[in-house]
């Protein structure tokens, strides 16, 4: 406990330390981001002491705050949320010293880097604190602090926006969380979360409201459809580092929170695995479906975000119905799913945001159709984006197929089980990952073949140029630990115990032979991966040996015989796409503005679609607008004039007076 | 047992190239064509590999990764799948995720291999590519878990082998329903007739052909290879389903298995021969549809 308190000071201490010294023109990243490489290697030691089975520590301070108590406890839940968060944030902020480092002679960069401090201290703390006030007040540092780092570059009128969208949408989420606080405080007359896990049973009614405020209130902040619309506004806003650790880890206090919830509320009822099965099925094919219509690089993996906690949230609710089934395999094969692709999202997601980043670092732009060829370009970066279009559609060896498969797993075995309800959820869970995983491939295979394929599309990119080594290296270091969990995935998967020994282990449902069968499974895969690195390279070698000495050239496309191909020529990213968005227009609702060509002489033509959000346009809109309409009633109260002010305050303080005196 | 489990792969490996030329011979048998050899593409193959290559300037590795890989992905599929009653090297349960994931991992490394070019052409085989086999595979993972429930496992070596005659007298439905939509799935995974059409040479409706154009020489060779070993796993797939394990005698086990494998071929060839090409809109309504089929077996089995 001594060392995490060490790292949330060092994280605190060297945020301060940048704000006072980054003035505009003094760049104060190197000071920041070795604060938060020292804290997280600090906080990382006891971390993964408690994940491999080690004591759970806590700490109680007094606290001055009404109801509140500084209450830490570092679980194993706790840790392997904090696990993740501190190494992502950590990578994060090495790439982000030089990525900020083109704003240095705009803008004072210490603001930045404070508030960058301030989110990762506050992550932390979020999945610490273990008293309602304390988890509230890290909640709000986090919303906000992250707030200030989407509008980081806030003379762009968009990113105003996007900002103001996020700020919004993060506090009715929270709206959701303080009713699901109060009413827990109410009912057990405690604010501390141990308090709550040990004082049993709550009122059918109770427990269902609190699941579906948790629901509303974490699934705003983790994505899931259709409280997901802030994703693609505020993702693409933000600086590449900041959308790593946003979507990386910020979205997964969400789930965190979830499962926290899940602890203290008791024996689940089987319909809260079908709401989150349902919600996990929404999120993961309608993510899917909208990221593959996005042309913009950054939009369309705040997208994906979306499918992926659509996949955790399915291994979720397989889970809860497996409590409910009394199938243990179920459970452990369900939580442990979601639990390790939580992690897994936070590495190849992070990946591909700083993948991102550097594009938009060394081409200027973020528009997949003004892209191509950058793979020739930016060979660091074209590899470990390929790393992670890899890891994020599933595909074996890397560590996003390992995830899945444990899902896969735990679907079949419900499908194979005796009872009918499992075998309903896993038919479910799997013909909806089945589906996603297909489309997951489909969008990464666009992504990264329209962006670092083929010839340049502009000129822009035609002359991008490959990223520093502060930006290299942190996109190297994520694409190896996707590698390496995919390579120790039978010893990761043996590391959940602990963490589902606390989530299943009171509930009679609770096998760890389940977790031992997997992890058999799962070293078959490792052998499958290693024949499969031996035959590429033995074929290789044959090829080598077959073409040695006879005529090995290079000339252009096969163009059809057509003498000027150029580079205009080529399939774009919404050409790619047009036979899904196609197939899926009742959920997309792409719009085409098609000008064709006309006469024998045609002049010109073109083509240009669009895939708005579809909740955003057709739910939250519409509602906003209502709610303005409605408010705009009581503009006459309103006037500008101090005096009346004045006037409403005399009268409010003389109501109370005469309500108390009653 | 170990020796016996070394036979599919071997046959895999030594017979898939056959399948292709007993397809187009029956084709020829339908046209009143003599046809080409049965060992033609065994002849191609070989050609290939002695060839040089040619490859374009706008290429990259990954352009020669993509045979590689997917030969490579396609080989290590090849132990996990049984044959008939012979079981496959390596079963293990949840083998029939990694098999699909494989194929996955194969088309992946086509795709980008494709998209490497920069031809439209390739482009337009690869958007096709990834439209059908995302359909497909919900459709084949649940034809798959409709006969894994009824087996009670979900190894692949065990659905071929627990689905006996007495299955088949018991849930005919349900092993029909998978039989037709893992057909399907089979059709449309190795760029068949009504899905793609392998001898077209117009490059605007053609789906796998089109993505591997500018492949040459040994490249071009393993995509040939590889494509051959898909189609001779997918067959084994449906034949597992499809053909009810015989029990103990290894020659007889044999003899059915390759007879149903030619025969399988020989199906494919009078669907080619019979039917045209679906127009590409109607492709994906033909592949909801098998994953509907898949659905319903799976529910026909939840009773």
């Amino acid at each position: 406990m001594n060392l995490l308190l060490l790292s949330l000071g060092i994280l605190l201490a060297s945020g301060l330390a940048a704000l006072l010294l980054g003035r505009r023109g003094r760049d104060p990243s190197w000071l920041a981001a070795a604060g938060v490489v020292a804290g997280a290697v600090l906080g990382c030691i006891p971390a993964f002491r408690v994940v491999l089975g080690g004591t759970v520590t806590s700490l109680r301070l007094n606290w001055a705050v009404p109801y509140g108590e500084f209450h830490v406890e570092l679980d194993a839940l706790s840790a392997w949320f904090l696990i993740p968060i501190l190494v992502l944030s950590a990578v994060a902020a090495v790439y982000g010293t030089e990525y900020l480092a083109k704003w240095r002679n705009q803008k004072s960069l210490g603001p930045s880097w404070f508030f960058f401090n301030m989110l990762v201290t506050s992550m932390a703390l979020v999945v610490l604190a273990r008293n309602a006030v304390l988890f509230l007040v890290a909640w709000e540092v986090m919303a906000l602090a992250s707030f200030f780092l989407v509008t980081f570059e806030d003379e762009r009128e968009d990113v105003r926006e996007a900002g103001w969208f996020y700020l919004v949408a993060a506090h009715l989420g929270t709206a959701f969380l303080l009713a699901f606080f109060l009413i827990a405080a109410r009912e057990t007359g405690s604010t501390d979360f141990n308090q709550w896990a040990t004082a049993g049973t709550w009122a059918p009614g109770t427990a269902g409201l609190l699941f579906v405020l948790a629901v509303i209130g974490f699934g705003t902040k983790a994505g899931f459809m259709p409280f997901h619309v802030w994703l693609p506004e505020a993702h693409p806003a933000a600086p590449s580092h900041v959308s790593a650790v946003m979507s990386g880890v910020m979205i997964k206090t969400g789930i965190y929170g979830l499962f926290r919830a899940l602890t203290f509320l008791g024996p689940p009822p089987i319909w809260w695995g079908w709401v989150l099965i349902g919600l996990g099925l929404s999120s993961g094919i309608l993510g899917v479906l909208f990221a593959l219509a996005q042309h913009d690089l950054k939009r369309l993996l705040a997208y994906h975000s979306v499918e992926n906690i659509g996949i955790i949230a399915l291994g979720m609710g397989m889970g809860l119905v497996g409590i409910n089934a009394h199938a243990p395999t179920l459970v452990l094969l369900g939580f442990g799913g979601a639990l390790l692709h939580v992690v897994n999202h936070a590495l190849f997601k992070g990946l591909l945001f700083l993948g991102t980043g550097s594009v938009l670092h060394g081409a200027g732009t973020r528009e997949i159709d003004h892209l191509g060829g950058l793979l020739k370009r930016m060979p660091w970066t074209g590899v470990t984006f390929l790393a992670g279009a890899v890891a994020i559609s599933g595909l074996p060896p890397l560590n996003g197929f390992v995830s899945e498969l444990l899902i896969f797993l735990g679907a079949y075995e419900g499908i194979t089980g005796p009872d009918v309800t499992a075998a309903v959820a896993g038919l479910a869970a799997m013909g909806g990952l089945a589906l996603i995983g297909g489309l997951a491939a489909a969008c990464f295979t666009k992504a990264f073949g329209i962006v670092f394929l083929g010839e340049p599309r502009s000129e822009h990119a035609a002359q991008a140029h490959e990223s520093g080594a502060a930006m290299r290296w942190p996109m190297v270091f994520l694409a190896a630990a996707c590698a390496g969990i995919g390579l120790f995935a039978p010893a990761v998967v043996r590391g959940l115990t602990p963490v589902l020994a606390q989530l299943a282990g009171g509930s009679p449902a609770f096998a760890p032979s389940a977790l031992t069968a997997a992890s058999h499974v799962l070293s078959q895969v490792v052998i499958a991966t290693l024949c499969l690195g031996a035959l590429i390279l033995l074929l290789a070698l044959l090829r080598r040996w077959l073409l040695s000495g006879r005529s090995v050239t290079t000339a252009v496309t096969w163009d059809c015989g057509y003498a000027q191909p150029t580079a205009r020529m080529q399939y774009t990213a919404s050409s790619f796409a047009q036979p899904l968005t196609r197939l899926f227009h009742g959920v997309l609702r792409t719009h085409e503005r098609v000008n064709k060509p006309q006469g024998l002489f045609p002049p010109g033509a073109s083509v240009a679609t669009d895939t708005p959000d579809f909740s955003h346009g057709n739910l939250y809109r519409p509602a906003f607008l209502k709610l303005n309409w409605a408010l705009s009633k009581f503009r006459w109260l309103q006037h500008g004039k101090v005096q009346l002010y004045v006037l409403y305050i005399a009268l409010t303080l003389l109501l109370l007076l005469v309500w108390k005196l009653r | 047992m170990k020796a016996a489990a070394l036979l599919p792969p071997l046959f895999a490996f030594l017979l898939s190239p056959l399948l292709l030329g007993v397809i187009n011979r029956t084709k020829a048998a339908f046209a009143g064509r003599n046809g080409q050899p049965l060992l033609q593409s065994y002849y191609d193959l070989w050609k290939l590999l002695h060839k040089g290559a040619v490859y374009s300037r706008t290429t990259s590795w990954v352009f020669r990764a993509g045979p590689l890989v997917g030969l490579a992905a396609v080989m290590v599929a090849t132990m996990l799948v049984p044959l008939g009653d012979l079981p496959a090297l390596v079963a293990f349960p949840g083998d029939l995720v990694l098999f699909a994931y494989l194929l996955g991992l194969m088309r992946f490394f086509t795709v980008i291999a494709a998209l490497d070019t920069g031809s439209s052409f390739e482009g337009m085989g690869a958007s096709r590519e990834v439209l059908f086999s995302a359909l497909a595979e919900p459709a084949l993972l649940i034809a798959l878990a409709a006969v894994a429930r009824r087996a009670g496992s979900y190894s692949l070596t065990d659905i071929g082998a627990r689905l006996s005659t007495e299955s088949w007298l018991q849930i005919a439905p349900v092993l029909a329903l998978v039989g037709v939509a893992l057909v399907v799935v089979m059709l449309a995974e190795n760029a068949r007739i009504p899905v793609d059409d392998p001898n077209t040479h117009l490059e605007l409706t053609m789906i796998h052909e089109v993505m591997v154009l500018d492949h040459s020489g040994p490249d071009f060779a393993y995509i040939l290879y590889g494509a051959a070993l898909k189609l001779w796993l997918l067959g084994a797939l449906v034949l597992s389903v499809l053909v009810p394990s015989s029990g103990g005698n290894l020659w007889l086990n044999l003899a059915m298995a390759l007879g149903g494998m030619f025969g399988l071929a020989l199906g494919v060839g009078i669907v080619e021969s019979v039917m045209a090409r679906l127009r590409l809109l109607v492709v994906p309504q033909l592949l909801v549809g098998a994953g509907a089929l898949a659905t319903v077996a799976m529910i026909l089995v939840l009773r």
